[in-house]
């Protein structure tokens, strides 16, 4: 009983922590945010619209935690949004100029197409379909998707083991299409990923799905609850940075960002302040594709 | 366009789904419904405080709330389905019934007086008075009303396509995802086969109206 | 007509219904009980998962819980304000009697009454690649307006013959009949369903949730997402608790003005001229 109740007090401490990291975040006092560069750009480029503008829109997720979710302060906060900052930063632009707005699963491509953003990050698969609608810089982070299961649940390490069983998901989201059609599990579909929780704590579901990075983040909050089936994941998942489809010099631009970061250190603090807390190994960033 | 006719499967699928959601809640409700009515008008004043606080609760809280506390609360109590179209007919009757039960007991309230006098006066009791003159009196201008609620529970069992369901509304969102640059003709098929169910029903209400206009 | 029903209850009758009352109430409340009990053993009502409404994070909780309502509030206000004057043009172009209008704005009424209101959102936030905000409220309109062009309609129709006879005898055209004659009538006899209606639109802003607009119910789940799942319950309750309370108020009022209206209908025709007067000399009263 004791243990229950130090678990809980340490849990809402960690709550207030991350709260008063939020807020500190909000105050300006963040550690990781790079300096805003004094950059100059070719005219008639898109980094020379938005450094004169001395404003960016980026799309982003709010419900994914170490990625992108908000804060109580209304804030998101995560790798994604480490990211849009640093390249907001490379354009001149301070943080508090970013406007970020949510974007979901369904509403990435028509957000870019239709002018509503100027970037997506947002947890976004790369794949040829997508690509026909938009341009995407990166990959400047490869997730995998992966299954969480109960801890007490040993049953479950493949993904060939949910066949025929429940499975929850966002619905509409490519893991539940992929456990679905591949591995021909039953997908229970949910409004949000934190929805699904409730169902495999009660055992109505055996498992849920999507990628590692996300799971992991429900590890890290209930370690004593949930766990991951395997380390291993079952799908590759590339995340890029979506930007209008014509607009190459932007994304190659980018891509020069991306690959510095890489080298001058922003990229692991990036990582360190947010995906870090839960998965300690900083990832190397993914060759990227110029294509 | 090519898109909805490859999905047609996964329509026909999340129909079936609607409709068997539909039809299940639409008959628990209209049982719990017409006994809340009942209940509402009965000597008993327990009864009668419980049917009003109910219909007054479920009638002022949002069908997204009711199905939150369905699906994700009450397996917390301890009350564990294997399905989770249990937890969505739970939702769609308890919240459905209220609508019911104040049809029903406005119809009762259409009445003539001197119908229930007349049946008092010649001894019927409580019970016998509602069920062989009031409520058989109370149907026929119940019939259009009640029919606008079950189109409205048609309607509101989209809302267990956030809520672990895979029906009609969540196969247009799983399908608007796999076609991004259909979505369009997607939501349309979508809309086609929820109108598919309305209209008809629609149509009915009309009709039944008309009929029972005509009859007074 | 429920007094008819039954006798007077006399003292046995009225003991037994003491009685019934009475184990009734034990029952719900034993319901009640093993509930909170269950809640209980799993932590529920430790006093540090509630600490978010009153200890160091309780600012942010309720300005968070208020941003909630107020957008909940925002939506259901612009949703109205938009959906009634176009309920009434659809109403008019409803019961025109030019059928090339009628029959088309009768398909489309029939189309938007139809359809779930939740997927009209959904529609217009991926094929308008709108916002969430806008998507709430065009779907809230267009339903709302059609449901408010039927409720006219009824009143309309509902309305003596003589009185639009009347007005076009007096030379009025077909339009200004409607306008200045039934219009007002309509709305009148249909206030108690018109202001129904709205509650039901209030309600329906809580499907936001489903299409990721941030009312009260969402911001809840971010609230609890980003403090941890022990936290979904307590900010489930307290959410759904202020939901509630919200609708009942409009509820309330509905009915109270339900009543007033209902007086006045009760009062015959010389009332009906009393309260004409009335209305006229009080200052206050919506009266043009």
């Amino acid at each position: 009983m004791k243990s229950l109740i130090t678990r809980r007090k340490s849990l809402l401490v960690a709550a207030s922590a991350a709260l008063a990291l939020s807020l500190s975040a909000c105050g300006g006092g963040s550690t990781t945010t790079p300096p805003v560069a004094s950059a100059s750009f070719e005219a008639g480029t898109t980094m020379q619209k938005l450094n004169e503008a001395q404003k960016i829109t980026i799309g982003t997720k709010f419900d994914q935690p170490l990625f992108g979710q908000k804060g109580l302060d209304g804030k998101p906060v995560g790798f994604d949004v480490e990211m849009g900052k640093a390249i907001a930063a490379k354009l001149g632009i301070p943080e508090d100029k970013i406007e970020w707005v949510e974007t979901v699963s369904q509403n990435r491509e028509s957000f870019i197409e239709q002018g509503r953003v100027d970037l997506v990050i947002a947890t976004y698969t790369i794949n040829d379909a997508r690509k026909e609608k938009v341009a995407f810089a990166g990959p400047y982070y490869e997730a995998g998707q992966a299954l969480l299961v109960n801890k007490d649940d040993n049953s479950i390490t493949k993904p060939e083991d949910v066949t025929g069983k429940k499975v929850c998901s966002v619905t509409g989201s490519t893991p539940a299409k992929t456990i679905a059609e591949k591995y021909n599990a039953e997908v229970v579909p949910a409004a949000t990923y934190t929805a699904c929780l409730e169902p495999l704590r009660n055992k109505q579901v055996v498992a849920v799905t999507t990628d590692n990075v996300i799971l992991a983040g429900y590890v890290d909050k209930e370690p004593d609850a949930f766990k991951l089936a395997s380390d291993e994941t079952f799908t590759k998942e590339p995340y890029g940075i979506g930007l209008k489809k014509d607009d190459t010099v932007f994304r190659n631009w980018i891509n020069d960002q991306l690959e510095e970061f890489a080298k001058d250190d922003t990229y692991k603090k990036a990582w360190e302040a947010t995906a870090g807390k839960v998965i300690k190994t900083v990832p190397e960033l993914p060759t990227i594709d110029r294509y | 366009m090519d898109a909805v006719i490859a999905s047609l499967p996964q329509y026909w699928d999340g129909f079936l789904r609607t409709l068997y959601l539909s039809v299940i809640s639409g008959i628990i409700a209209l049982l719990v419904g017409t006994l809340l009515a009942a209940m509402r008008v009965s000597p008993v004043a327990a009864l009668r405080g419980f049917s009003m606080f109910y219909v007054e609760v479920a009638r002022n809280t949002p069908l997204t709330i009711i199905f939150f506390f369905a699906a994700i609360v009450l397996p917390r109590l301890g009350v564990r389905f294997e399905q989770f179209e249990v937890a969505a007919i739970i939702a769609l009757s308890s919240y459905t019934a209220a609508f019911i039960a104040e049809a029903v007991r406005s119809g009762v309230n259409s009445v003539p007086v001197g119908q229930a006098e007349a049946a008092r006066s010649v001894g019927m009791t409580f019970t016998q008075v509602l069920g062989f003159i009031v409520l058989p009196q109370a149907v026929r201008t119940v019939i259009p009303p009640l029919i606008n609620i079950l189109i409205a529970l048609v309607k509101n069992s989209s809302v267990a396509g956030a809520f672990f369901v895979l029906e009609l509304f969540g196969y247009g969102r799983q399908l608007s995802n796999d076609y991004g640059n259909q979505v369009l003709w997607i939501l349309l098929g979508v809309a086609f086969f929820y109108l598919l169910i309305t209209v008809p029903l629609g149509l009915l209400a009309h009709f039944v109206e008309r009929k029972v206009a005509i009859a007074r | 007509m429920t007094s008819v029903l039954y006798d007077v209850p006399g003292p046995k009758a009225r003991l037994y219904s003491l009685l019934g009352s009475a184990a009734g109430i034990l029952i719900i409340l034993g319901i009640l009980a093993i509930a909170v009990v269950t809640l209980a053993q799993q932590g529920i009502f430790d006093a540090d998962r509630w600490e978010i409404f009153y200890g160091p994070m309780a600012p942010d909780v309720w300005s968070l819980i208020g941003q909630g309502i107020l957008s909940t509030l925002a939506a259901a206000a612009v949703a109205a304000v938009i959906a009634f004057p176009l309920g009434i043009a659809l109403c008019l172009l409803r019961i025109s009697l030019i059928p090339w209008i009628r029959i088309p704005t009768q398909v489309v009424l029939e189309f938007l009454r139809g359809m779930p209101v939740v997927l009209m959102m959904l529609f217009v936030l991926l094929v308008f690649a709108t916002g969430q905000f806008q998507a709430v409220v065009v779907g809230l309109v267009l339903y709302n307006a059609a449901i408010f062009a039927e409720i006219l309609r009824a009143g309309i129709q509902s309305l003596p013959k003589g009185q639009r006879e009347a007005g076009l005898a007096i030379g009025l055209r077909s339009f200004q009949s409607r306008m200045s004659i039934e219009f007002p009538q309509a709305v009148r006899r249909m206030l108690p369903s018109l202001i129904a209606q709205l509650v039901v639109l209030l309600k329906d802003t809580s499907l936001g949730y489903i299409v990721g607009y941030e009312e009260l119910l969402r911001k809840i789940q971010i609230m609890a997402d980003f403090l941890g799942p022990d936290f979904l319950f307590p900010a489930f309750f307290v959410g759904a608790a202020i939901y509630i309370l919200i609708n009942l108020t409009v509820s309330r009022i509905a009915i109270m003005i339900e009543r007033r209206g209902s007086k006045k209908a009760a009062g015959g025709m010389a009332s009906a001229i009393k309260t004409v007067d009335l209305e006229v000399n009080v200052p206050g009263t919506d009266k043009k």
